[in-house]
């Protein structure tokens, strides 16, 4: 019976016309979930922290492997469509950090909140965005999450609130989520992120104050990629132990880099804000391939060879892929059948972002306020 | 309207790659000269600045490694990292810190990355800044603070990094707002900036950074504020624009002057806030026909202002109803931004409805 099913597939392969070698072996070889050992995390005013030993499924494993190379893909392609010019304006790619998204989306629910600043595709895509709407959306078509009226900064999705510019903003709003769901009484939560540059503005430590003393549900996530923009953590942050900035507030220090690791604390994280405690904070260290956006080539700050290295060492695809066929929960074909699919989808999506139009001219002053008709471009 | 050639437009740069604006006046007097872009410049005033005044410091967010436009490229190996160095990323506490630095008497030059990001700093602008000298009865001022910050749409910025946000402090006593049109104005303009005991904004269209490139002495230099500049004198029309939009009104004023015969004075306004009212309201008893433009949105944009005041010094005078061209009132917007802007398609079209009016 498997040889039919494998005859079908097959069939189905050469129908869409991509070769693929097919697994000759039976899924009842793999094991179906192993137990790895994840770093420790650093602590803050906890006396304890996420567990180190944790258990992954195959079928969870393939799943991460799926999200994670499809947001890896989707901004290589964003990548060579901002250099054709068919993406334009401010473009920031997430790519290096796909862990962060996924470990997080990997603990929370889609009925949770999420906010984050501009580096945005990333949590577009696992809070439920397609690629296709994320990609209309960079090239500013009207097939885009937002009907092409925000591009790459300004993406939304249910219970995901972009997307936001002016980075620090984001995170009162992030903590007035958390306040509904407390108030409403939903059991939700919201994670509020920003970045290592962002966590010197203000406004978060007014956040950190505000969420501590009402106890809202509100994980705050600071993604420390080492550069704000072309700065340094060292030469922004007298205090660079970024998951203590919180000083109330508790908190943990987390390898970004492996979605296990962030998958964990984020579900001790959930669990601590679920169970009335109140905030608490995460500082995931993380690594950006690309520069800060498409007009930073990314290596006037920082030497090539300190890219290379984390790309070979500590690459989240490559860690979790080691990790599969170490302990023989997937096989080398099917990891490599994910990819194929994957570029296909992203090609697809591509595909569409260049030849949907672009939003008819009534979008122009469309929205401004609510349930108005459009203005008429007076002047 | 011919829909191919705004789309071929894309925005404003295709007007500007190819502007060489060069002066005819002389600067003999004023030494020898440097071909220079509008970011060069400005560097040139810095250096020209920290160069013969020992308390000035320059700082913002990257300024050290020469700044996201190169405006202080070179600063900080010349004249030290004590005296340019960056800022973490809070506006708030930039002009905060300028604001203390100027009270205490240095000459605080403070970079805010981006006029759209100016507005976490608004309440100290507003409410520190322009008050000081009033409530302190002239015993403390920080005249010693000039905010100059990237502004105006640039082709594809999209909401956050177009703004021209000067509407929003012209409301606000106590500070000046200036905007150039080119490097041999802004070198000019930011060194009376600097110079002036008034905290002062210097907006820098980031359009023009890379465009615009002219002969600009190397040595200091002032343009005075608060007076604009008359470009081009006319006869029928007044046309009043800033920044950017200076450079598509002159080509509208020849539009106006081939297609429609219409004489237009074309006035750089330069200094916003205080403005010259005098030179404005000169030329349109003049002329009696006033069109003013700018990128920001039409509802309480500076336009207004000018409009009101026009019209009660020079209500006989006038032959037509005073014409704003300006940006809609929407966020300034991502994909549509060559049908937001005010092109010259727009004015002539204004300045043809003032004709006949």
């Amino acid at each position: 019976m498997l040889t039919s099913i494998t005859n079908v597939l097959r069939a189905c392969v050469q129908k869409n016309g991509a070769a693929v070698v097919m697994s000759a072996r039976t899924y009842a070889d793999f094991t179906s979930q192993a137990t790895f050992e994840i770093k420790k995390c650093d602590l803050h005013k906890l006396e304890e922290g996420p567990a180190t030993q944790v258990v992954m499924t195959r079928d969870e494993g393939l799943q991460y492997y799926r999200v994670m190379q499809t947001m890896r893909r989707m901004e290589l392609k964003a990548d060579q469509l901002y250099k054709q010019k068919i993406i334009r304006g401010f473009c920031h790619l997430y790519d290096g950090q796909e862990a962060c998204a996924v470990g997080i989306e990997a603990s929370i629910n889609l009925t949770d909140h999420l906010i984050t600043a501009y580096r945005a595709h990333g949590y577009t895509y696992t809070r439920g965005g397609t690629v296709k709407e994320i990609m209309a959306e960079l090239t500013g078509r009207r097939g885009g999450i937002a009907k092409g009226k925000g591009g790459s900064m300004h993406m939304y999705c249910k219970h995901f609130y972009g997307g936001n510019g002016i980075v620090g903003a984001q995170v009162p709003l992030g903590a007035g989520v958390a306040l509904a769901c407390k108030y409403q009484g939903n059991n939700e939560l919201c994670v509020c992120l920003y970045g290592d540059g962002a966590a010197n503005q203000g406004q978060i430590f007014e956040t950190y104050n505000m969420a501590a003393l009402w106890k809202l549900p509100v994980i705050f996530i600071c993604e420390n990629n080492r550069y704000g923009m072309g700065t340094s953590v060292e030469r922004a942050a007298a205090s660079t132990d970024y998951y203590k900035r919180g000083e109330f507030i508790p908190g943990l220090r987390v390898d970004g880099m492996d979605v296990l690791c962030v998958r964990e604390a984020a579900r001790f994280a959930a669990d601590h804000c679920r169970s009335g405690k109140g905030p608490i904070l995460m500082e995931l260290q993380t690594y950006r391939y690309h520069g800060h956006s498409m007009s930073d080539p990314g290596v006037s700050y920082r030497t090539r060879e300190e890219i290379q290295e984390v790309r070979s060492k500590s690459d989240p695809i490559s860690m979790l892929k080691d990790r599969l066929l170490s302990n023989n929960m997937a096989s080398v074909e099917e990891l490599k059948e994910i990819d194929v699919e994957v570029r296909k989808e992203i090609e697809d999506a591509a595909q569409y972002a260049t030849t949907d139009p672009e939003p008819p001219l009534e979008e122009l002053c469309n929205h401004i306020f609510s349930n108005n008709p459009p203005l008429e471009p007076a002047h | 309207m011919n829909c191919a050639m705004m789309k071929q437009a894309e925005g404003v740069t295709n007007a500007f790659v190819c502007i060489y604006v060069t002066f005819l006046f002389v600067f003999k007097f004023l030494g020898p000269t440097q071909k220079m872009n509008l970011f060069q410049s400005v560097t040139s005033a810095l250096d020209n600045t920290l160069a013969s005044d020992p308390t000035a410091v320059i700082f913002g967010e990257d300024v050290a490694f020469g700044g996201v436009f190169r405006c202080t490229v070179g600063l900080r190996d010349k004249y030290g990292k004590d005296r340019v160095f960056n800022t973490p990323l809070c506006e708030q506490g930039i002009v905060g810190f300028g604001i203390g630095a100027a009270v205490a008497g240095a000459t605080a030059i403070a970079e805010i990355q981006f006029a759209d990001y100016i507005f976490p700093a608004f309440d100290q602008i507003v409410n520190e800044a322009a008050k000081y000298r009033y409530r302190s009865g002239n015993l403390f001022d920080c005249g010693n603070l000039t905010i100059r910050a990237p502004w105006g749409c640039v082709g594809h910025g999209s909401l956050y990094h177009s703004q021209s946000p000067e509407a929003f402090f012209v409301h606000c006593p106590g500070i000046k707002i200036v905007v150039p049109r080119g490097p041999v104005q802004a070198k000019g303009l930011l060194l009376s900036c600097i110079a002036d005991k008034n905290p002062c904004i210097f907006f820098e269209p980031k359009i023009l950074y890379r465009a615009a490139v002219e002969q600009v002495p190397v040595e200091s230099y002032t343009i005075p504020l608060s007076q604009a500049e008359i470009l081009q004198e006319g006869s029928d029309v007044t046309l009043i624009a800033w920044g950017t939009q200076i450079h598509v009104m002159s080509e509208v004023a020849s539009m106006a002057q081939e297609k429609l015969g219409v004489s237009c004075e074309v006035i750089d306004l330069r200094t916003i806030l205080p403005w010259d009212i005098e030179t404005v309201c000169k030329s349109v008893v003049k002329t009696g026909r006033l069109l003013i433009s700018h990128e920001a949105p039409v509802t309480g944009g500076f336009a207004a202002e000018i409009s009101t005041t026009v019209q009660e010094e020079c209500f006989l005078n006038l032959e037509a109803p005073i014409s704003r061209v300006c940006g809609y009132d929407t966020p300034f917007p991502h994909i549509f931004e060559p049908f937001y802007i005010p092109d010259k398609w727009k004015c002539f079209d204004a300045i043809k409805k003032m004709i006949h009016f």
